[in-house]
């Protein structure tokens, strides 16, 4: 599973680390985040990642 | 009257003087606001942003007077929200054949705004584009506040066009920094910033620190809200240098709501402890106060004490709304404390403190929980933790 990065912030979504703070189980790919799932840091959509 | 900022740069804008509540009830403008919309006069008339859709005869009124607004070839659109795009379709009715001009966002965020059938070219940093004697280029910044945002700077006269950053809701019959006073000035950009850009802090910096890095001379920068900075411009972006650090100073904000006055009792005791270490603060009930205002003097203050009555085994209702609202501004470096009082069974100070915590925000000493009324003891209590809490101001 690859990592993404936010264009926007920088910021990294691990899919080995998920996002427990927001519900996402350690283990989820960024393509099986939720649609409405946004940068913890800055808050833009999904559309604005790329990997990383 | 012509308003220039430079030959043939003319602003455009609308003074709002009756708006008290903006983006629904989010911000109080108490000062009003300003809608500035910019018109420059070259071989291709460009127009940088609108205003607010309701006052859009007014704008193409202030363009009349200057050239036939049918004239206008492009229009630079920096931001997509409504305050701003509003008078695009009044405008592009007039000038139907004008070039639309902004990022990909921008584009998405019109269509969904207004469906209409603009002939958009999708920019991005470091497009140029020439008017004739004058040359635009185009900085993106987005989340500064919008996915869309963008900058746009006029080369010749070394304006920066950066729409929302750097504006303040502040009607005056003035449109320059050096007309007004100073302190009312700083006091709205401290607001706009706290309110409005204070959760993107870190892009904040980053992006005052990419435009120094662009090394591009800036003589005026004309925000989309409020006094263009023409005579100091350097002294905005320093303060947004440094509200991004999230730099503080000794200072505490108390804020509280009570139900039948046991709270506040033990706040104004609190209060006293804070004044015997010399340390300023300011006390807010948050049923007589403006959220905005208190938002504002957060954003320099390194200290947040936060208290309730508990109801209903939870905090009072406004208080919560206030953290809620706290919780999207993401504010860094701060330490809070927490105070209140109940009856049978607590409840409001544990989730107060649970939700300072999602504020992001460390709780710097135990809190403070009487029950009914406080007795002298526990005043006494709510003293020495105010005076405490004072102590650990350091910054």
């Amino acid at each position: 599973m690859e990592k993404y990065r936010c264009t926007v912030c920088g910021y990294i979504y691990d899919p080995q680390v998920g996002d427990v703070d927001r519900g996402i189980a350690a283990g989820t790919s960024f393509e099986s985040l939720p649609a409405d799932w946004v940068c913890p840091d800055c808050g833009v959509g999904k559309d604005m990642f790329e990997k990383a | 009257m012509k308003i220039q900022l430079a030959d043939n740069v003319f602003w455009v804008g609308v003074v709002d003087w009756n708006v008290k509540n903006f983006h629904g009830h989010t911000f109080t403008t108490g000062r009003g606001t300003t809608y500035n919309a910019y018109l420059i006069v070259d071989e291709k008339i460009t127009l940088v942003d609108t205003v607010y859709g309701p006052f859009s005869g007014e704008l193409i009124e202030k363009v009349r007077e200057i050239i036939p607004p049918e004239k206008i070839d492009y229009i630079v659109a920096n931001h997509v929200e409504t305050d701003h795009s509003g008078a695009m379709p009044a405008i592009m009715k007039l000038c139907p054949k004008a070039k639309v001009f902004g990022t990909a966002k921008c584009k998405e965020g019109l269509y969904k705004h207004y469906y209409g059938d603009w002939d958009f070219q999708v920019i991005k940093t470091g497009d140029i584009l020439k008017l004739g004697k004058r040359t635009l280029s185009f900085i993106e910044a987005p989340m500064l506040h919008w996915p869309d945002s963008m900058f746009t700077y006029v080369k010749e006269d070394q304006i920066l066009l950066p729409n929302d950053a750097f504006g303040q809701h502040y009607a005056t019959s003035f449109r320059f920094d050096d007309e007004v006073d100073q302190g009312v000035l700083m006091d709205e950009a401290a607001k706009y910033y706290a309110n409005i850009l204070w959760p993107f802090s870190a892009l904040v910096v980053k992006k005052i620190e990419d435009v120094q890095k662009m090394g591009i001379p800036i003589k005026i920068i004309a925000p989309s809200h409020g006094i263009i900075w023409r005579k100091d411009p350097i002294k905005i972006v320093n303060a947004y240098s440094s509200w991004g650090k999230n730099e503080t100073k000794k200072k505490i904000i108390i804020v509280y709501e009570t139900m039948w006055g046991s709270t506040e009792k033990m706040a104004r005791k609190i209060a006293e402890g804070i004044t015997t270490a010399g340390v300023e603060f300011k006390f807010f009930d948050i049923n007589s106060s403006d959220r905005t205002e208190i938002v504002k003097e957060m954003l320099g203050a390194k200290g947040f004490l936060v208290g309730s009555s508990t109801h209903d085994n939870d905090m009072l209702p406004n208080i919560a709304g206030f953290l809620e609202f706290l919780k999207g501004l993401k504010p860094k470096n701060r330490i809070a404390g927490v105070f209140g009082s109940f009856g049978w069974a607590g409840g409001a100070v544990k989730n107060i403190e649970n939700d300072l915590k999602d504020v992001g925000v460390e709780i710097a000493q135990p809190s403070l929980d009487v029950q009914y009324v406080p007795s002298e003891g526990e005043l006494k209590k709510c003293f020495e933790f105010g005076k405490t809490f004072a102590d650990k101001m350091e910054v």
